[in-house]
């Protein structure tokens, strides 16, 4: 594994190359769609014709409820909101829910998954117990009460968009613990960590090369439904008002939850649009996330290269 | 752990137990560790809702502030208890849950009366979900299975992604615009229309589960209002958790299909579609019985989004109203009361799984 090129060794470039036909589809996909959500929400200053909290230009006011046109290619919403702009600023939200709660709640749920399952003993018993009842919690409801507590029931931008991230942290350490937990105990009475064991190599060099290695399959595809999850549970929050102000940012759910008289009217840009980009955005992290993890698999990767099954389609 | 996994396989179980006296006394016992985790998690549930509400603050000042003057406010909140330490607070707080009491909403009804009556709505709704979840998501799963790696297992498996991509309110929405708004063939929100529902709340014994009251009254234009009212709710719901099912599914039959029995199957000459209709589809069924557990979890979530995107007046609908009302005395039991029906499903799901697959008891 040592000699192979560096650029081999990175993730995804590594699982990409081993992609071959409909999987590399897939994975292209997933990509392209990730690619274009994280140039939208880097660059939405630019790319929105106006401000997520603009209601007028030169020309006067926007007014509410206009059709697409010209000028508002998807319309206004019922406040009088452009409805592309918010769509575009509403990627930008998105991204720091996902980069915030994802990056917090790995950390920490795979070190205790990994500890715990390695050392056993009571710590293990209390942390699964806990993890366990967190768990099988319904994430909403957790999110729904952690959003009180961190806004103190005021709707912010600092508010709103923590509130979201830490409190899907809260929802997700349990995942990785359970996940990373199950596999370390699996591994552990693998024979080859006895015999590492045996040799004497050092408890934590067990840890992290013989056992964390090997653990870390399911974590792209973890990491992934994390990652849409978060945007599904701020879109949640914000669709049931405990979201963020339509003037701090601009948030998808918001605009659904603003959009439901509308679509009771037959109007269908306020509600489409939005949505549309949170099923968009998570359908390429998924994508991405169920190729890594079948690419992972050795039963679920495809073994075509090897040529030895049946007659294929060619594909790509 | 250790210890109960090798404890010594005596037949000591009654001879009514046909079949699964193998490893039987394990089995009780993990019944009865199964059983006592319960309390815990529980507990930890309620501890967890009950710190966190009440780092907030007190919910008289949350609902209140702003409307009365201080004094007023201090003289309810120390009516309601809510000056005391914390940890007093606490233990009341335990006690009282103990005893089945979750507090009473800002107007005066006990928490446990709203789930006696907006509960059933919930049960109709994630029931419908449910049956969605199965019809769409296993038959779905192994036919990708079966097609692995060519073009309908590609378009089977964008589907659940598209499932599971599409929130609930948004499915909800959707289903809305095309079914109610443009088409007009299916109503936009309730559980029924006012006439009927007027007709089903005048039953003796009404259960409040429509479905079961409309059936009752025997009258086809009834259980139609009903069935029609609940098909978009029951979708939208359903399809979300189908996904979940389909990709469990497909990747398990995928699994199972690699086993050396197959191998033997399929020298044998048995036919691929039957190989995962006879053969790999009942392993892969068992991940779906323990995931089902979580499942439930996910479905009382999506049912408060879906409850308040179809005006479906059961405990999500409520609890959103709550949310609205800053009524957080209602909210935290509501929360608090889902957590112990929560803990409980899950408890009967690993009961199931531990009797089905015996590498699930330790």
């Amino acid at each position: 594994m040592a000699d192979k090129p560096f650029l081999d060794r990175l993730p995804i470039v590594a699982q990409y190359r081993q992609s071959v036909g409909l999987q590399r589809g897939m994975l292209t996909a997933g990509l392209v769609i990730c690619g274009v959500f994280l140039l939208v929400a880097l660059f939405a200053p630019l790319i929105a014709p106006y401000g997520f909290s603009q209601l007028s230009d030169d020309d006067g006011s926007f007014g509410p409820r206009q059709a697409p046109s010209g000028a508002h290619p998807w319309g206004t919403t019922i406040a009088g909101y452009d409805v592309l702009s918010r769509v575009v600023w509403g990627a930008q939200t998105a991204l720091v829910v996902i980069v915030v709660s994802v990056v917090m709640s790995l950390f920490i749920g795979v070190l205790l998954g990994l500890v715990s399952g390695y050392v056993k003993g009571w710590l293990d018993r209390i942390l699964v117990v806990v993890c366990d009842a967190i768990y099988a919690f319904p994430s909403l409801l957790l999110a729904i009460v952690a959003a009180i507590v961190i806004s103190g029931g005021q709707s912010s931008l600092f508010g709103g968009i923590m509130a979201t991230a830490l409190s899907i942290t809260v929802v997700f350490i349990p995942q990785y613990f359970r996940v990373v937990r199950a596999e370390t105990v699996r591994i552990t009475s693998e024979a080859y960590v006895e015999s590492a064991r045996v040799v004497g190599a050092s408890t934590w060099r067990i840890m992290i090369r013989h056992v964390l290695r090997n653990a870390t399959r399911s974590l792209p595809l973890i990491f992934t439904l994390n990652a849409s999850e978060a945007i599904l549970t701020i879109a949640g929050l914000g669709f049931l008002g405990f979201g963020i102000e339509p003037s701090a940012a601009a948030e998808w759910g918001y605009d659904l939850n603003r959009a439901v008289e509308d679509v009771t009217a037959g109007r269908w840009w306020t509600a489409v649009f939005p949505g549309l980009a949170i099923v968009l955005v998570v359908l390429g992290i998924t994508l991405v996330g169920e190729s890594l993890n079948d690419l992972a698999d050795p039963r679920l990767r495809t073994r075509r290269r090897a040529g030895s099954r049946k007659k294929k389609e060619v594909v790509s | 752990m250790a210890d109960i996994a090798l404890a010594p396989e005596t037949p000591a179980l009654p001879p009514t137990q046909k079949g699964r006296s193998r490893g039987g006394t394990t089995l009780w016992r993990y019944v009865l560790v199964r059983f006592l985790l319960i309390f815990p998690t529980i507990f930890i549930l309620v501890t967890t809702v009950f710190l966190m509400m009440r780092v907030t603050g007190d919910p008289i000042t949350a609902a209140l502030g702003g409307q009365l003057t201080p004094a007023q406010l201090a003289e309810r909140i120390s009516a309601a208890g809510y000056d005391r330490p914390l940890f007093v607070q606490y233990v009341e707080y335990l006690g009282s849950v103990l005893r089945g009491d979750f507090g009473t909403t800002i107007d005066g009804q006990p928490v446990t009366g709203v789930l006696l009556r907006y509960g059933g709505a919930t049960l109709e709704l994630a029931f419908y979900a449910l049956i969605v979840a199965f019809v769409v998501g296993i038959p779905l799963g192994m036919l990708a299975a079966a097609l692995r790696d060519r073009w309908g297992d590609a378009v089977l498996r964008i589907f659940a992604i598209l499932c599971y991509a599409t929130p609930v309110f948004f499915a909800g929405l959707l289903l809305k615009l095309v079914f109610s708004s443009w088409l007009g063939i299916l109503p936009s929100s309730g559980r029924a229309s006012p006439r009927v529902e007027l007709a089903l709340n005048r039953i003796d014994g009404a259960t409040g589960i429509y479905t079961i009251d409309a059936i009752r009254t025997g009258n086809p234009f009834i259980i139609g209002d009903v069935l029609q009212h609940a098909l978009l709710p029951g979708l939208a719901l359903g399809l979300l958790t189908a996904g979940v099912f389909l990709r469990l599914v497909r990747t398990n039959v995928i699994g199972t299909l690699q086993m050396p029995y197959i191998d033997a199957a399929r020298s044998r000459g048995v036919s691929e579609f039957r190989l995962v209709r006879t053969h790999a589809y009942r392993p892969a069924l068992i991940p779906i019985i323990t995931v089902i557990g979580l499942q439930i979890a996910m479905l009382l979530g999506g049912a408060v989004l879906t409850e308040t995107t179809f005006e479906w007046m059961g405990l999500g609908f409520q609890l959103s109203e709550f949310l609205k009302a800053r009524d957080f005395v209602a909210v935290q039991g509501i929360v608090a009361l889902l957590a112990v029906i929560v803990a409980l499903t899950n408890f009967v799901v690993d009961i199931i799984a531990a009797f089905i697959d015996p590498r699930v008891r330790y």
